[in-house]
């Protein structure tokens, strides 16, 4: 199963940019999650205000979408490279699953 | 080239998860499986969306009167972090650190524990409250949606401490790098589903 694998030792320099680049990215994350945090809390606060349902409703399903695309592109790493299958299989997921809740929708309110 | 090769820090590929034919295949079946999953979720999502507050006449459980957002904030936050552990772990993974990697994994365990107790608790409030599955339509749609979810959040958890177990004698290798990166890819996955639950069911209910 391994055949193909060739190993590669780093030299000094080549190591510590290896765990400086990966570090960075850490820290990226890390801003991701405050971010992640900071729209919840907008999102639970803006229910707990009692703003009008037409209002607060969009704007909560948005951040949502915001707080998923963070999760996928930056935690599942979907934006590095080599993810085309994955974007592929997920989308498709994404297509089928809004025509189904579509679907529902226009049964339950015609 | 055996699968059980130690490495050093130095030697580690780049991209651990996917270097093996093996990893690769695992990686591109994970993501299709997420993608079937993406669907059955969409259509617990919209008969739950059909049916909320639906029920028998009468019937006195709504949204507004059942859900209690203090709580429901707290699990959120729970998984949220649980997340980051999980980003964490795989951090360290790819430094070839394996206790700092299974560090990470236990925490994100222990808040995956601590948020299905919290879920375990307001199952076991609402049908104290009368509010069981055979309720009305509402509540099975109700408890079908958030159940499965919790029942991927169990799954996750036997997964991940299966790995840690199996693999902790045996160190960092090329052959379970890739299962730890997709059973990490997994539990980010239901973190996904749970932002949309704790919008959509919670949050929209509360608001009405």
């Amino acid at each position: 199963m391994a055949h193909d694998v060739h190993t590669h030792v780093r030299s000094q320099t080549e190591y510590e940019y290896k765990r400086r680049r990966s570090a960075n990215e850490m820290r990226s994350h890390v801003t991701t999650f405050a971010i992640m945090i900071f729209l919840t809390l907008i999102a639970f606060t803006m229910v707990y205000a009692g703003f009008s349902a037409y209002f607060v409703v969009p704007i909560i399903l948005l951040l949502a979408a915001v707080q998923v695309v963070l999760q996928l592109y930056y935690f599942m790493h979907m934006s590095h490279k080599g993810h085309d299958t994955a974007q592929m299989f997920l989308y498709s997921g994404v297509i089928v699953g809004l025509i189904v809740i579509i679907t529902m929708m226009t049964i339950v309110w015609w | 080239m055996d699968l059980n090769t130690k490495y050093t820090p130095q030697s580690w590929p780049d991209h651990p998860e996917n270097t093996t034919l093996e990893g690769k295949n695992k990686f591109v079946g994970f993501w299709l499986f997420l993608g079937g999953e993406t669907v059955t979720f969409a259509s617990l999502f919209a008969t739950y969306l059909a049916l909320k507050n639906k029920g028998p006449s009468g019937m006195e459980f709504t949204t507004q009167e059942l859900f209690e957002l203090p709580l429901v904030f707290i699990m959120t936050m729970l998984l949220l972090t649980s997340s980051l552990t999980s980003v964490y772990a795989m951090y360290h993974m790819k430094n070839y650190n394996f206790k700092a990697m299974q560090a990470w994994l236990m925490v994100t365990v222990l808040l995956g524990l601590a948020f299905l107790g919290f879920e375990i608790y307001e199952f076991n409030h609402y049908v104290h409250l009368g509010f069981t599955f055979g309720q009305s339509a509402f509540s099975s749609a109700f408890f079908i949606l958030v159940g499965t979810h919790g029942a991927h959040v169990v799954v996750g958890l036997g997964w991940i401490i299966l790995l840690m177990v199996r693999n902790a004698k045996r160190g960092l290798n090329l052959y379970n790098a890739p299962k730890f990166y997709v059973a990490s890819l997994y539990w980010h996955f239901i973190d996904v589903v749970w932002v949309f639950i704790f919008t959509v069911v919670y949050l929209m209910g509360v608001v009405g």
